[in-house]
Order: structure tokens, then sequence, then C-alpha cells
């Protein structure tokens, strides 16, 4: 399959295939995305992430049937859990989403996170960009239901959609570090239920304590099964894009997500020479049995791998 | 092996019972496989679609309705149409005996009928999908 041809000239499956071969680190896959990298960049990018069980999968589908009201094409990338044991997942945030399947304009793809712990898998940002430049105008990026500290998405998004729901703490989890202060908009879906407006002002208090803040992000109540306050949420989204544009923070953010994507890859090329090369030559073996028995310390082992590095990185 | 297996479980056509879809899903994730699964209701036309976006090795349809004649062969002809034939396609549920050769020729790999060990369709899967 010539997926470089096929891919420019939006054939579904080229994009597909060239998604499962950066999952699964196939040399080849690199130098198709080197080639193409100056045809991405189109794409407006939505992170939606959440706690399980929030409504994200529903929410998506709600509001991807909204951007197509509008004439945009969308991509989802929906990542859900991998099992730590077996490498085996179950990969169901298609079922809230079976409307769209048959929409041409829609292009949907479930991921393994396959052992990456921050939300998404390792080759989330690669898939984004493939489907970048297939061509869609949206790309909505599913986070696995996340707890209080997986924050990648925020660094592979151009705005970043939090979803809770009533019920799950009080307003000291609100104030808490981590996944609630990368909301660029919320939702607070199921909004029917029981304690939906005392979620909403925990959500508003705790943004409204930032005073310095430039976007303040707005909290909105939806109920995504019955396909209520979408509308209005999207339009929030759009909100934050314009302001994101009109201020230079999109590009700026941009900037910042390509430095933090260059040392992610970095990071990961080092880690893989060093794994790698040493355990042919049993280097790591060697000094992990010197540290044990104290007769090296492992600070000084470090310089000597990093000294090594232009060999190890051949 | 390097890479997980895909596969996607769906169940075509109109009955409600899930239970067995669920329960391949289960067996195939715990042997190392990803498991899209696609839920109840669902027609050849979305099943084969989602197979490409998702790029799945193998198609595991889940049937309890009697419907397997129309709907499994359906299946396989669209996949034909895409010019898909690498993906491997496999039924399950209450499915006749004089049924499956009928199927078999329609382009349905392999028929598991209920009391199959899921290690058979495990070992199956691994044997058989069609892509290195």
């Amino acid at each position: 399959m010539d997926i470089e041809k096929r891919i420019l000239e939006k054939d579904k499956r080229a994009a597909a295939r060239l998604i499962t071969l950066i999952e699964n680190k196939d040399p080849e896959a690199l130098e198709i995305l080197k080639r193409l990298y100056s045809k991405s960049g189109n794409a407006y990018i939505v992170g939606i992430t959440g706690p399980p069980g929030a409504g994200k999968s529903t929410l998506t589908d709600k509001l991807v049937k909204a951007l197509r009201k509008q004439g945009k094409t969308v991509a989802i990338i929906a990542v859900d859990p991998t099992s730590p044991f077996t490498g085996g997942a179950i990969l169901g945030d298609r079922v809230r989403m079976n409307d769209l399947n048959l929409d041409p304009g829609v292009f949907i793809r479930s991921m393994g996170a396959r052992g990456h712990l921050g939300g998404i898998s390792e080759a989330t940002s690669a898939a984004v960009k493939v489907l970048d430049i297939y061509g869609s105008d949206y790309i909505l990026v599913e986070t696995v239901g996340v707890g209080q500290s997986e924050i990648d998405i925020v660094k592979n998004c151009d705005t970043t959609l939090m979803v809770m729901v009533p019920g799950l703490g009080d307003d000291i989890q609100a104030i808490k570090a981590g996944v609630m202060e990368i909301g660029d908009v919320f939702a607070v879906n199921k909004s029917d239920r029981d304690g939906a407006k005392r979620t909403a002002r925990e959500i508003d208090m705790m943004l409204d304590f930032n005073k310095n803040a430039e976007w303040r992000a707005p909290v909105k109540m939806v109920i995504a099964v019955e396909n209520q306050g979408i509308e209005e949420l999207l339009e929030a989204i759009h909100e934050h894009k314009a302001y994101m544009v009109t201020s230079g923070k999109f590009e700026k953010r941009r900037t910042e997500n390509a430095k933090s994507e260059v040392v992610g890859l970095v990071k990961e090329r080092v880690e893989k020479a060093i794994l790698d090369k040493s355990n042919k030559e049993e280097l790591l073996d060697f000094y992990s049995e010197k540290i044990a028995k104290r007769l090296v310390d492992p600070y000084s082992v470090v310089e000597e791998i990093l000294g090594k590095m232009d060999v190890l990185l051949k | 092996m390097d890479r997980p297996i895909r596969v996607l479980v769906a169940k075509p056509g109109l009955d409600g019972h899930d239970r067995g879809a669920k329960v391949i899903a289960r067996a195939l994730r715990d042997a190392g496989m990803e498991v899209i699964y696609t839920g109840l209701r669902q027609t050849p036309e979305q099943i084969v679609n989602a197979a490409i976006q998702e790029d799945v090795d193998c198609i595991a349809l889940s049937i309890l309705s009697g419907a397997h004649n129309t709907l499994l062969p359906r299946v396989a002809a669209l996949i034909k149409a895409e010019d898909a034939e690498d993906i491997l396609i496999i039924g399950g549920g209450v499915i006749p005996g004089e049924d499956i050769p009928g199927l078999k020729e329609s382009g349905i790999a392999e028929v598991f009928t209920p009391g199959t060990p899921t290690q058979v369709t495990i070992d199956y899967i691994r044997a058989n999908i069609k892509r290195a």
C-alpha cells in the first residue's frame, strides 16, 4: 500500500494503517511522517478529559454531531486503558458513537494506552498528526478516565475540555493541584442530578480564585445523553479558540507543545539506546550488580553511561 | 509477539443478547489482544467501516438472532468490496451445523458454536490472522 500517496487522497485505510504502524513503532512510519509533517497543522485539536464514567464518550459523540452541523469534518482519537498484566485492552468508546460510524466526514480511532500513564498513549500525538494530514478540520482526543494528575493531554491540544460530574467530592477536591488546573472549558455533565449546581459553583469558585487569569474558563451545564447544553458548550470551545488566536496564545502554546514533544521523543530515544545497547553489552547488568554491592554508586554510573551516549545512540 | 492483535467484536443485527460477545471480548483482552468493542445492533456497513478505521486484524461477529445467513455473508462481501481481505472474519453464536459450510463459502473463516472454550477461539485467531 502506498500510504503516503493514498493518505493525501483522503484514503481512510491509509490513515488507519499509518496509525497502526506508529503504534507498533515501525520505523517506516516515522519516515512517512517526516515527509508529510509540513502538511499538518491545519486541524484544531480539542482534548477531552475527566474522570471515568463522567460521560466523555457520549459528550464527544454529541459535540461531533454539533460540529458536523456546522459543516466541519472531525476525527476522534479515543484512548482507553491497557492491562498492565497482559497488554490487552477493551476499547469501548465506539459504543457511544455508533451513529457517527457511517458519516464520511467522521473518522474514529480507538487506542490502548499501552503502558503510558499520562492519560493518552505514546503514539497519540503522532496519530493526531496523521489525522491532521488526512484532512480533518477538528480532532477530538478523548483521554482515558483520569484521576488527579494525568495531564499529558494539555501538551497535545489547543483547547482542553474538562468534563466533570456531580458527586465526586467536596470543594477541597476542586482546589487541589493537577487535572483541575488544565481545563480551558469546563462541562458539568449529568447536570440533572443532585448536586450539579454545587459542583458548578465549586468549579467557579476555584476559577475565580485566580484573578490574574487572562482567560476565565467558562463552566457549562450539560446533559450529554439528552443533547442538552451541547450547542452552548461548543460555542464556549469556539470562544476559547478565538481567544487563543487573537491573543497570540495559539502559536505560543503550539510552540510549547512542540518543545515538550521533542523533549519527550529525546527521552524515549535515550532510554531505548541505553536499554538496547547496554543489554547487548550487558552494561546495565554489570553496573547494577556493582551498585547493589556498594562497589560503585549509581550517580557515577549515570555519568559514565552519559559519557558513552555518542556510541550508544549510533 | 511484538504488537497486540487488534480484534473488532461486533453484534450484527437485532438480537439484544451481548453476554457471549462480552465474554469473548474479555477472553481476548486477557489473551493480550486489543479488543474494539462496538456494542449491539450493528449493521454490516457500520461493522466494516469501524473495522477499516480501527485497522483490525480480525472481525469477530456474535449473532444469536438466526439472521446469520444474511448478515455474515454481507459483512464478508463489504470487506471484499473495500479490498480489505487481509482482515480475518470469524463468527460465533447459535448457528446450526448445516449453515456453516455456506458461511465459510461466503468468506467467514471459521464459526464457533456454543460450548467452544474461549481458548480455542484465541488460538484460532493467533494462528490465522493474515498480517505479520
